[in-house]
């Protein structure tokens, strides 16, 4: 008999005490000794984790209102400028985000040791942040400027609303070229010196729900150590089945997810400020998605290992940068996690950006959460668009009027 | 007389002069050789005391070689707490001294290894490498 759960039956066994949670890493052997119908029967929950550096990331923030009030037009937070192009005291900072003075890559390779990510980090880590804002000053908001501390207690509100989170694979970065590259990356060494790939590959979030069969709009999801949503598919949601020339299958790739979450509740080391030597500063975010094992498929979907799923192997140092279709090859996450890869018949040390303990430390957290009927799973209010929907990337070509 | 503990970074193209050789018939400097290695993509390390007169003129012969010189740090050290076990730093290390453990895929740092080159201190994207001079 086909096995059927719905969210409700599962949250129902959260709320008694019975459910069975495992995480995408565990599944894995009970699907090897039981099956997909055994284990499907036996498991309700299955716990995805990842923590990766992830550039479209910020949070929004309130500030509250000063007396006399001002409508900022310009905001910095430790001298970094924040977006404040909305009502008088809201603002957005970005991730990506630098000082203005910072010498960017003027003395290559720049180190960007200070950037959005690290004072979202700051926040996080309850520490007073410098607050500048500036103004033209209107009749209703007389103040033209203002300088103070604030702390994340102080404030209103900071919502964490990252726009593209979870890649659901990601290319591994090799350097072809005769010099060393920096890029977001991390450093590329000359003539296929090393490889570098980022993913948690059978623990990552989209790759277990490859076809976006349970990950939608208003799925509840670890976020940053506290609880978040998925808001949106992501920008750049390209969802995929990757293909060589010949036709054959190397599994899922390009989806991505818009989620968001209430910044006070996070912890400052599962949201860490990130600096890339010679490229720019970012946030590494902590994701976990719960997969509710619904039907036999997404049992199927979620027993995915390292073996069945690859990276697609890309030149940084030409091929990325001036978009030139095609790849290196294909390589399992199995075979980049021995450390040593093949590349055009050349032998290179590969290694991950993306911290495996920390993805496994994530998909344990928040499998204990739901044992203990601290979470339960949300039913999403729409589906994502999957594979099926074969939307095609757009490019932004220059040209006059 | 000035003793000074350094190192050196050759690249593959000179890891195989002479170019130590020279800096003690040419410049008559005494050298005690601390810690040397050369890995696999041929990228030697030298930690090294350089003791004599022509110390300067002699520094400025190994970067006239294309060595880069730096002052040797004390000690270059993992802080616990930050590290991530991201493993970036895993293919850049010369010497393997940061390594990732399989299965578990955590990162180790075996200081016994390190030659205090710093690189790691650059590379690493949440600067949990630090060092004491
Ligand atoms: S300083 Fe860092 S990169 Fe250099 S040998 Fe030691 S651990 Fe490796
Ligand atoms: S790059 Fe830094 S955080 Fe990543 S494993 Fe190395 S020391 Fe740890």
């Amino acid at each position: 008999m086909a096995i059927e759960k719905t969210y409700a039956e599962i949250n129902e066994k959260i709320r008694s005490g019975e459910v069975v949670v495992l995480t995408a890493e565990e599944v894995i052997s009970l699907v090897e000794e039981k099956g997909i119908s055994e284990a499907a029967r036996q498991v309700d929950v299955v716990t995805t984790g990842t923590f990766s550096p992830m550039c479209s990331s910020g949070v929004f923030l309130n500030f509250g209102h000063t007396k006399p009030r001002i409508r900022m037009q310009k905001v910095w937070l430790n001298g970094v400028p924040a977006y404040s192009g909305i009502a008088a005291v809201d603002a957005y900072l970005g991730a990506t985000e630098l000082p203005e003075d910072d010498p960017c890559n003027s003395n290559y390779p720049g180190e960007f040791r200070y950037g959005g990510g690290h004072v979202i980090q700051d926040l996080l880590a309850r520490k007073p942040v410098k607050l500048e804002a500036a103004s033209y000053g209107t009749d209703c908001y007389p103040r033209k400027e203002l300088e103070t501390y604030i702390t994340l207690d102080d404030i209103n509100e900071a919502m964490l609303f990252n726009p593209r989170n979870a890649y659901q694979n990601y290319n591994c970065a090799v350097n072809l070229s005769s010099k060393t590259i920096h890029t977001y990356m991390g450093l590329l060494k000359p003539n296929l010196g090393n490889a570098h790939y980022c993913s948690a590959g059978q623990l990552s979030p989209l790759l277990n729900d490859p076809y976006f069969l349970t990950i939608g709009l208003g799925t509840r999801i670890f976020l940053g150590g506290g609880v978040g949503y998925v808001a949106w598919n992501g920008t750049q949601h390209f969802p995929c089945i990757q293909k060589d020339a010949e036709g054959n299958i190397f599994g899922p790739a390009g989806g991505t997810l818009t989620v968001l979450g209430d910044l006070k509740q996070m912890k400052p080391n599962w949201l860490v400020g990130t600096s890339f030597l010679g490229y720019g500063a970012t946030l590494t975010v902590g994701i976990g998605v719960p997969i509710p094992i619904l039907n036999e498929e997404v049992m199927r979907c979620v027993s995915v290992t390292d073996r069945d799923l690859y990276a697609p192997i890309v030149d940084y140092s030409e091929a990325y940068g001036q978009r030139i279709p095609g790849n290196l090859g294909y390589v399992s996450y199995a075979e980049l996690k021995t450390g040593k890869i093949a590349v055009n018949g050349k032998e290179v040390p590969a290694a991950p950006l993306s911290s495996y303990p920390k993805a496994r430390e994530i998909a344990g957290l928040l499998k204990d959460w739901i044992q203990k009927g601290d979470f339960f799973l949300a039913e999403p209010a729409r589906m994502l668009p999957s594979y099926k929907d074969e939307i095609v990337a757009k490019t932004l070509e220059i040209k006059g009027i | 007389m000035a003793s000074k503990k350094i190192i050196l970074r050759f690249g593959k193209d000179i890891s195989d002069k002479p170019i130590i050789f020279h800096l003690a018939r040419d410049y008559n400097l005494v050298f005690n050789i601390i810690k040397a290695n050369v890995n696999p993509n041929k990228e030697g390390t030298v930690v090294m005391e350089l003791t004599g007169e022509k110390y300067d003129e002699g520094l400025d012969f190994l970067k006239s070689q294309g060595v880069r010189v730096q002052p040797l740090a004390e000690e270059v050290f993992r802080n616990r707490v930050k590290c991530t076990s991201c493993g970036a730093c895993t293919t850049i290390c010369p010497t393997g001294a940061l390594y990732l453990e399989r299965p578990s895929m955590e990162v180790m740092f075996d200081s016994d290894n390190c030659v205090l080159c710093q690189i790691c201190l650059k590379v690493c994207p949440v600067k949990a490498m630090e060092v004491r001079f």
